[in-house]
């Protein structure tokens, strides 16, 4: 067991080396340079690109600008090309702000799609079933930010509370129990709008792994010696239709930085996502690279965590391993 | 693969299920698979009405392309500042030219700020919608099959110390760790942004699905009766592969295909709302959703129009692709249940 979670550390570890090889050569071999951001500034001179091209490295070779992005980051003195300011201070600032909503959009995603899930597999081809069915359909297809500004329309004009940003601009002297109930009305519709995607993809996803697991022949001899309903249901499929589970938690971990440029660019919340936006705006390959790399951390972060928590909750699997 | 009921099958059951399908008749139906395909789609009212949906579109997509090339009233570059923002149905100013009058002489759905004509406008994205939609997802699927292929079917060939699966599999894991999005967001934001472009990047980025799709089948096709048959026969590794093992694929191929072309005008959207997408003046349905957002209260149509416009095409493509799953995999227990 210990051996093969060893295996897999070190099997991930030398994939993300590749990936920061590949993510690396892919954003220099580019076209287009920080230098070149505002390429009709007069006050640009040719002598003034090159200056800034050697400060940053650029006109080193390839590998070296990797060598030298990979030992600034390992001793934490990897600045942004634009303030100067160090890369992972930044990061984890961002990181910071981009956690609650995180953990809000989760729980809702968790809470809102199970029972509609299970209750759907449950009446199959009932009309709620069917509605149910529409419905995600529909919240998978319109496009995330068509339905944050349609929030944003509604909240504003029926209900005239500010959303936009973490704090309502202006009110530094208020009790502490605004605050409060402030930064719920903030961070309640962006973490909304970042879940709905996951309510409608989960919710489908339980309904079949449900689906599944009813027609099994377990659940069969479990009616067959005259469990009740309820206990058919909760104690012996739904705990075999959950497992599955594990592996949607581990995939959701990447959303951190991926799922959030959209959403956090439209209600100017300052998280990572958005972090990204501004990087890719003004060229800052040191907050690109690194937000890129953190992407693929967290996948692989993910991917460990569901594999241990898929060891330790299905014998079949553990026993097969060891 | 699939159920062999034939002509001959009189089962009461066969019998009145064709009868309350008014259709075609019993001979026609179930012929041949794609037939059986098709009814199935019938049967499903949600996938036909996306079926019907897509071949409106296609028809528009042909119908603006010419309309929006050929004739004057919905030429999609007219700027008329004296009618800037007019909501749908409103008439057009007596200042205007004669040359540069909209249709019928009413903005049927708008105007922008810049008093162009929005029906003409959406006209000119709808082919480009389509178009890379389709080009992307077939890049995607293009790189998918021959990788998957190559690592279901040669996978077994040894390259160094290993073998050509491991390798092809573990480049697959890799790209599946990039924050897609996020990635595609930089290349198109360092490269210049133009339709191709952005189909190529899509293309290149989410092409990981259809490629462990194809291995896992050709995995088990491999085995199968069939192809130790033709191996017998002493027919070629390569016809194998592509005249035997490849078209048993399309199936679950066409579903992820159907799904992922929503998924790519889903992206081409988001990048043009960002800035990022094909450059002004040439419309698209994202770029017209991205000049409405500083008119949103004043021009709330200028938003709805191509969000609409977006959302039923999604959407479209989707319970088309949902029905083709269903009809694929008639046991399947629920829509993309096994997909993944």
């Amino acid at each position: 067991m210990i051996r093969r979670i060893l295996y897999l550390f070190w099997q991930r570890i030398a994939l993300l080396f590749v990936i920061s090889l590949i993510g690396h050569a892919v954003i220099h071999l580019a076209p287009g340079e920080p230098s070149e951001v505002d390429p009709f500034n007069p006050m640009m001179k040719a002598a003034d690109i090159e200056k800034i091209r050697g400060a940053f490295h650029l006109d080193e070779p390839l590998w070296k600008q990797y060598i030298l992005w990979m030992r600034d980051l390992s001793r934490g003195d990897l600045r942004s090309f634009k303030d100067g300011q160090p890369v992972l201070s930044k990061i984890w600032q961002r990181f910071l702000n981009s956690l609650p909503l995180f953990i809000v959009s989760t729980l809702l995603v968790w809470t809102i799609s199970f029972p509609i899930g299970i209750h759907a597999a449950l009446s199959r081809g009932s009309p709620v079933d069917r509605i149910s069915n529409l419905i995600a359909w529909a919240l998978i297809s319109i496009p995330g930010f068509v339905l944050a500004y349609l929030l944003i329309l509604g909240i504003v004009e029926n209900i005239g509370v500010p959303v936009i940003g973490m704090r309502t601009f202006g009110n530094d002297g208020a009790p502490w129990w605004f605050s409060i109930i402030d930064l719920m009305w903030h961070i309640t519709p962006i973490s909304l709008m970042m879940a709905v995607l996951g309510i409608a993809t989960l919710s489908r996803y339980t309904r079949s792994q449900m689906l599944d697991v009813i027609e099994a022949d377990y659940i069969r001899t479990a009616r067959a010696k005259g469990l009740d309903e309820s206990t058919v249901i909760y104690r012996h499929a739904l705990r075999n239709a959950l497992l599955p589970f594990i592996t949607m938690f581990g995939l959701m971990v990447p959303g951190l930085v991926g799922g959030s440029v959209i959403i956090e660019s439209i209600f100017a919340w300052p998280g990572l996502g958005r972090l990204a936006y501004e990087a890719i705006l003004s060229r800052d390959y040191p907050i690109i690279l690194t937000v890129n790399l953190l992407g693929a951390v967290l996948t692989l972060i993910g991917i460990s965590i569901s594999d241990i928590l898929y060891a330790v909750a299905d014998p079949r699997i553990r026993h097969r391993s060891s | 693969m699939r159920n062999d009921r034939t002509v001959g099958d009189d089962l009461p059951y066969t019998l009145n299920r064709e009868a309350g399908n008014a259709s075609k008749s019993l001979t026609e139906e179930s012929a041949s698979p794609g037939n059986d395909i098709l009814s199935s789609i019938r049967r499903n009212p949600l996938a036909l009405g996306g079926l019907i949906v897509l071949v409106m579109l296609v028809l528009i997509a042909v119908i603006g392309q010419i309309a929006t090339t050929w004739m004057p009233a919905l030429d999609p570059a007219t700027v008329r500042l004296v009618d800037t923002l007019r909501p749908p149905l409103h008439v057009v100013s007596d200042l205007v030219a004669a040359e540069d009058r909209p249709l019928f002489g009413h903005y049927l759905l708008g105007s922008d700020h810049l008093g162009r004509c929005i029906l003409a406008r959406m006209l000119q994205g709808t082919p480009i919608a389509l178009l890379i939609g389709f080009v992307a997802v077939g890049i995607a699927i293009g790189i998918g099959v021959l990788i998957g292929g190559a690592a279901g079917y040669f996978g077994d060939r040894r390259i160094g110390p290993i073998t050509l699966d491991t390798l092809l599999m573990r480049f697959t894991d890799i790209m599946l760790c990039f924050p897609t999005f996020f990635l595609i967001l930089t290349v198109i934001a360092l490269v210049s942004p133009s339709i191709w472009n952005i189909m190529i990047v899509i293309g290149l980025t989410s092409w990981m699905g259809t490629a462990r799709l194809v291995r896992g089948e050709l995995l088990t096709l491999r085995e199968r009766d069939f192809v130790t048959a033709a191996h017998a026969l002493g027919i070629g590794k390569w016809r194998i592969l592509i005249v035997h093992c490849l078209p048993n694929t399309l199936g679950p191929v066409l579903v992820t295909a159907t799904i992922a072309i929503s998924g790519a005008i889903l992206t081409e959207s988001a990048l043009s709302f960002l800035g990022f997408g094909v450059q002004p003046p040439f419309a698209t349905w994202g770029s017209i959703l991205a000049d409405s957002k500083n008119y949103i209260f004043d021009a709330p149509w200028l938003f709805f129009i191509p969000g609409l416009a977006i959302f039923a095409v999604v959407l479209a493509f989707n319970l088309v692709g949902e029905g083709l799953h269903d009809a694929f995999n008639p046991h399947a227990s629920g829509p993309r249940g096994k997909i993944k």
